[in-house]
């Protein structure tokens, strides 16, 4: 069976070149770097190459750059530090819609002590600024803001923001996993102190990220030990991942325009077609958004389900239903926006990248009208080609669930 | 992924009996729109014979909860009403040859649905709806979770969160659900002779006991100290442990740990406990 690939946003295929740079160093090139011989100085070369290639698609100074083993690392590594270098300050603001690295690092803090404001969004997933901005106070260590949502793609003006911070001297951090690569990022124009990216969002392998800490920001390590990074994250380097993110970072830039116009054009063929099957919704403001993304809720119908159906006829997606998460309510993004649980339980996230093509959009534009009229067909919800009247859907009075009120 | 086995994705993807029955006899709706899953299920009964001619369903939900549906329907058909309802929710994911743990509120639904239908062929209310709501989210009674609780001999809050989705939603409710439960373990284990827990036990459970005092009462207290606690051996009322930490190289303080240690398992578990302390090899 063909597999068509349009979960990107969970995680990218390796690029073939991005494998071959990097096989030489679990063999010949297995030096560590920091050592005071040719086998050292060999890698400490391909580290310093990788490190200024990340740095051109980021537009920073490679000394700007921290490699960690991820963007879960990334991220708390930016938060602690920003609450360890200001001791005096008790208070942090980030939004509702956060990645869980971030969101349970917040409930964590809260607990210990810490004032946490979760600013809101609209029913297009567009962050509150007013309430951003009346939560700023000088008490206010941190504001931490996602780029990029990565269930629904849909932007934060995440450079406002950052000019916003800098005037009130509050640190700003961004994670911008699902971003880099997908829009243009020019930090030495931006006002932004920290930045958070992870390499299998862009064809690199999993196990590797990276933070943007601004040149001057102050800084206190989370992995405390060694002098590498500058000594601001101690262990040996992965210097395999590191050159393999490196050659990534290239070619996530030299890809970028494609990103934005063929891939785009893919979405939007993909999601137009699907809004043909009746009773279908974009989740998420549709231009103020990825390229790559589109999060698309199929009423009267749950989306483990859906997901099961388009798996077997060989397309991968993911949805931010209750039953796919693990936990018993639908996404928490989906709800900060309001989406109501109707929708939110069928909703489907579709993340598409360079390696997608016209064909598979056909065939899934094919396979999808399918899959949710088989579902249908098995809903107390439906019948015929609608909904059953409000009086003899099953309420949520009849089982006392009071969920949605 | 979900590990579901062959026979959980063979009604996913074949469900059996999807519809309304043509003669609707009894009818059982229970869960909502938006609580992620629903199941209407309709029945067809011989009147003469208080059997189930034909049963139907239609489900909103996941992969098992559709499964669990197509199941029951198989398992009901050609059943007398009172086979029917001697039906578990654990009987029916033995069908489907087991669920996930998080998923067997996808079961439990089953059941209730085919209660509800029973009760509404009789003209009669459902028992899941009697008895007081504890979860307001999901809409879930203290009579329901005490039956799931008996029939599948859950033990702690989150296991009452997967079997029903109690307690899954705000959260607000599971002080209310941990004190149901402590409730109801404490009538099974003392089945009304009063007499204090441990008094019949049998060797199994009273090691059971004695584990999780000194897991979840007793080696917390002394770690809070710096010290810590563990089970070696049970032998009749002996019971052997190690005293660890900053106090156990104190005689005197191991004399009021090893006074506290009995002190505690003589309450929590059996009153005829006697502590030993084995040393580290
Ligand atoms: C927005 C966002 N932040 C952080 C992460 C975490 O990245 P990682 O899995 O590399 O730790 C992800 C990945 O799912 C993400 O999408």
């Amino acid at each position: 069976m063909r597999t068509i690939y349009f979960d990107n946003n969970a995680t990218t295929a390796v690029d073939p070149q991005v494998l071959e740079a990097m096989l030489p160093f679990f063999q010949g090139l297995y030096g560590n770097p920091s050592s005071m011989h040719h086998k050292g100085g060999e890698v400490a070369a391909a580290l310093r190459q990788a490190r200024q290639q990340l740095a051109d698609l980021l537009g920073c100074e490679p000394g700007e750059i921290i490699y960690t083993s991820c963007g879960t690392e990334s991220d708390n590594t930016a938060m602690w530090s920003a609450l360890r270098t200001q001791p005096d300050k008790k208070h942090l603001i980030t939004s509702r819609v956060e990645h869980s690295a971030i969101i349970n690092n917040a409930a964590f803090l809260r607990r210990l002590g810490y004032q946490v404001t979760e600013v809101g969004v609209d029913r297009d997933g567009l962050l509150n600024l007013s309430q951003l901005e009346k939560a700023l106070t000088p008490d206010t260590a941190l504001v931490s803001l996602l780029w990029a949502n990565n269930e629904t793609g849909v932007l934060f003006p995440v450079e406002d923001v950052a000019r916003l911070c800098s005037e009130k001297g509050i640190v700003f951090h961004t994670d911008a996993v699902q971003a880099v690569g997908k829009i243009p990022i020019n930090l030495k124009a931006s006002k932004i102190d920290m930045l958070s990216l992870a390499g299998h969002k862009l064809h690199a392998p999993k196990g590797i990220g990276a933070l943007y800490v601004r040149k001057g920001l102050k800084f206190a390590p989370f992995m405390i030990g060694g002098h590498q990074e500058g000594g601001r994250r101690g262990g040996t380097e992965n210097t395999p991942y590191i050159v393999g993110l490196g050659v990534a970072a290239r070619l996530a830039g030299e890809r970028l325009p494609e990103e934005n116009t063929r891939v785009k054009a893919l979405r939007d063929r993909l999601e137009a077609g699907l809004l043909k099957i009746p009773y279908a919704m974009v989740n998420g403001h549709r231009t103020i958004r990825l390229p790559n993304t589109t999060n698309i809720s199929f009423e009267y119908i749950e989306g483990e389900s859906i997901l099961f159906h388009l798996s077997h006829a060989g397309i991968c997606a993911s949805s931010g239903s209750a039953c796919t998460s693990g936990s018993l309510e639908p996404s928490h993004v989906l709800r900060a926006m309001g989406v109501p649980f109707t929708a939110a339980h069928g909703s489907i996230r579709l993340s598409l990248g360079v390696t997608n093509t016209d064909d598979e959009v056909d065939e899934a534009l094919k396979i999808f009208p399918e899959v949710v009229a088989k579902l249908r067909e098995l809903s107390p919800f439906w019948k015929d080609d609608g909904p059953v009247q409000e009086s003899e859907l099953l309420s949520c009075e009849d089982n006392n669930c009071q969920i949605c009120n | 992924m979900w590990e579901y086995t062959n026979q959980v994705m063979e009604h996913f993807e074949r469900p059996r009996n999807v519809g309304v029955v043509a003669r609707i006899d009894g009818e059982g709706q229970v869960g909502s729109l938006s609580c992620g899953d629903a199941l209407r299920l309709t029945i067809q009964v011989d009147k003469d014979k208080d059997l189930i001619e034909d049963a139907k369903f239609q489900t909103f939900g996941c992969a098992s909860a559709i499964a669990s549906s197509s199941a029951l329907t198989e398992m009901i058909k050609g059943r007398t009403l009172e086979q029917a309802l001697s039906i578990t929710n654990q009987d029916i994911a033995d069908y489907l040859g087991g669920l996930p743990r998080e998923k067997m509120h996808c079961s439990v639904l089953g059941q209730e649905a085919l209660e509800a239908a029973v009760a509404n062929y009789r003209g009669e209310k459902p028992k899941a709806l009697e008895g007081q709501i504890i979860c307001e989210c999901f809409g879930v009674t203290d009579v329901e979770i005490e039956r799931v609780v008996k029939t599948n001999r859950l033990t702690t809050v989150e296991e009452i969160t997967q079997f029903t989705k109690a307690g899954g939603g705000c959260g607000k409710c599971v002080e209310k659900i941990e004190a149901l439960l402590n409730k109801i373990l404490k009538k099974t284990a003392t089945p009304g002779n009063g007499q204090k827990p441990g008094g019949r036990l049998t060797t199994l459970k009273r090691i059971k006991l004695i584990e999780d005092a000194i897991a979840n009462q007793i080696a917390p207290a002394l770690m809070r100290d710096g010290g810590d606690i563990e089970l070696v051996d049970v032998d009749g009322p002996t019971v052997y442990v190690t005293l660890k930490g900053t106090c156990a190289s104190c005689p005197s303080s191991k004399r009021t740990l090893a006074d506290f240690v009995t002190e505690r398992l003589r309450a929590l578990v059996d009153s005829d406990i006697v502590v030993r302390e084995r040393r580290p090899e």
